[in-house]
């Protein structure tokens, strides 16, 4: 196989996979914005706070040690004992339905029936504090991750794609796991969302609130299941992340890349959602192989993404799967 | 119902019981504006009631009252012979209670079929935990549920549609599946909220046939508020006539229409 053509499947693989994450996160967007209508600011935010939970657990980690001995004068740090992964993969969980659970009942219950932007802005709010308690609770250095996912280059398909092409292809392990857990998630969200009674109920928030109580269903139950759902996919996609690249508060920042996500698999889609990621994610990378490094100097990885949404909003603001907005006039 | 001493039976033969539902000086207030001025009626089990008056009057209002959307100032609720404390309007779905909106509110991104069932969610009882798991109790249930959306749906005749995105249907049909919705949720009151509104004569006599065949069928108690005087006289055992938030009028269709003051305040006089 001649080595260009190898050297673009293997960009092709590469961003099919970093399409993966940018989708992760993008569906936990999607969820609250399908059941509720807001925007959630601080869904990077909830994904950070969420790894950082993890690794605090893990750890053994006292929450709030700085203010504790800054307070008593004490030099407590740690407990002692280290929390196996899967465990503590449980407690994280309960920790975030737990926030889900203030945020619908100290924040949200207040704001029904306000505008979108007033709701954005609570969830601005949101931001900042859940990442000042972030700080606050578990400090700010950058800690490393071990779920005991497997890092590093994945050997078999290096060696299986030399001896069929004549060149390795270099795929990491890490990514191939992250593909495969995006999968399973989506799929059950989606059945949940199709085939289930509490599924049925929130499509059924997510369209008209006033039918939605009409027929039994109770406003507050539906947003706290589903703040807690977008909980658990940030919690995954914190995980990845952050078993990539270490945790730490610069992780936020991914939500940026999400939103070009949105933009073109549409807001209120889950399919939608992976969809996006991957075009995003493949669109990226093979943009910077073919034409951004040789032609334009490099570094269009940054601002692909953005360009590609923009020419989405002038001519499919709904984005490929979003809800086109009917009106019988 | 046949047995209790309360229960009559009307001339074409259909039982009608106790009272089921009953609103006890009933005062509702939007800042200045009165509403609703200390109203009383009741709604007896199995009858058809009708709540007329020109535009205005308060007839909504009333109805958002007995389904909880509003939460009146002054005034009690009694149902099923005890009296209701306030609650959400999804509590008031769960007893029993179901409604139609004037302006219809269906779940428009969701085809007719899923309407109808999302009418069936008070009556599934499977948590999260056995919906997530599926198989067994959540799958029967799921079974059975979606078995009586189609008799439903039979009933109303609108299988040729169960599958289109309702926001194509037009205006008719969109009403006929919100009623199909209510009627899924089994209630023992339905709530019809000017169920003939924008129907040509074809169109009315559908929805009454229908209206009365539940009725007659389930024995559904029926509370609905109609403008064409026609229909009322034809469909309901007992009218209450309301005017600028006051009751002007409560008995039967016969009564009503020759009531002076309904006659002054909306009925008006036929033209020599």
């Amino acid at each position: 196989m001649p080595e260009q053509l190898a050297f673009t499947i293997e960009v092709f693989l590469n961003g099919l996979m970093a399409g993966v994450l940018y989708a992760l996160v993008a569906l936990g967007f999607v969820l609250i914005y399908k059941a509720s209508g807001i925007f959630n600011y601080a869904q990077g935010v909830m994904a950070l706070f969420a790894a950082l939970t993890l690794v605090g657990i893990m750890e053994g980690q006292v929450p709030f040690s700085h203010l504790i001995n800054a307070i008593l004068g004490t030099e407590v740090h740690h407990f002692g004992w280290h929390v196996p992964a899967f465990l503590a993969i449980l407690l994280t969980m309960v920790v975030m339905i737990v926030l889900a659970y203030c945020v619908q009942r100290f924040v949200f219950r207040y704001l029904v029936g306000q505008e979108p932007i007033i709701l954005f802005m609570a969830t601005i709010g949101l931001a900042y504090f859940l990442e000042g308690v972030g700080d606050l609770m578990w400090g700010s250095e950058i800690k490393t991750l071990d779920v005991g996912l497997p890092q590093g280059i994945n050997v078999w398909i290096d060696e299986f794609t030399f001896e069929a092409t004549g060149y390795g292809f270099f795929i990491d392990n890490l990514d191939i796991v992250a593909s495969i857990v995006a999968a399973i998630l989506v799929i059950g969200l989606v059945m949940f969302a199709q085939y289930t009674k509490q599924g049925r109920a929130m499509r059924a928030v997510a369209d008209d609130h006033q039918a939605a109580l009409s027929v039994g269903v109770s406003l507050n139950f539906i947003w706290i299941l589903v703040w807690s759902l977008a909980g658990f996919v940030a919690l995954v996609a914190g995980i990845m992340w952050g078993a990539k690249s270490g945790v730490q508060f610069s992780l936020s920042l991914i939500a940026l890349k999400a939103l070009p996500v949105l933009m073109l698999g549409g807001f209120t889609s889950i399919p939608g959602a992976i969809v996006g990621g991957l075009i995003i994610g493949v669109g990226e990378k093979l943009f910077e192989f073919l034409i951004g490094a040789p032609f334009l100097g490099g570094a269009t990885e940054n601002w692909f993404a953005y360009m590609l949404a923009l020419v989405f909003l002038v001519f499919r603001p709904q984005g490929l799967f979003g809800e086109k907005i009917i009106e019988r006039v | 119902m046949k047995d209790n001493p309360d229960s009559y039976v009307t001339d074409d033969g259909r039982t009608i019981g106790p009272t089921v539902m009953e609103m006890k000086n009933i005062t509702l207030r939007f800042g200045g504006v009165e509403a609703i001025k200390d109203i009383s009626f009741d709604i007896r089990e199995g009858e058809i009631r009708a709540i007329i008056g020109p535009n205005g009057a308060g007839k909504s209002s009333m109805l958002n009252v007995i389904s909880g959307f509003y939460v009146p100032q002054e005034g009690e609720v009694w149902y099923k012979g005890a009296q209701r404390p306030p609650m959400k309007p999804y509590q008031v779905a769960q007893q029993g209670i179901a409604r139609t909106f004037q302006n219809i509110a269906l779940f428009e991104g969701m085809s007719v079929l899923d309407n109808v069932m999302t009418g069936r969610l008070t009556q599934m009882k499977s948590g999260l935990l056995a919906q997530s798991l599926w198989k067994g109790k959540a799958e029967r249930e799921e079974v059975e549920n979606r078995e009586i959306a189609e008799k439903v749906i039979d009933f109303l005749e609108i299988q040729a549609i169960r599958k289109t995105p309702v926001a194509r249907l037009p205006y008719g049909l969109k009403k006929r599946v919100e009623l199909a919705r209510a009627l899924a949720a089994e209630p023992t009151i339905l709530l019809l909220d000017e169920p003939m509104a924008g129907m040509n004569v074809e169109e009315k006599e559908d929805m009454s046939r229908f209206i009365l065949d539940v009725n007659d069928e389930f024995g559904t108690t029926i509370a609905l508020i109609e403008h064409d005087m026609g229909v009322v006289m034809d469909l309901s055992d007992r009218v209450v006539v309301m005017d600028y938030g006051r009751k002007i009028g409560d008995g039967s269709p016969h009564d009503v229409r020759n009531n002076q003051e309904v006659i002054d305040a909306y009925l008006g006089v036929a033209h020599e």
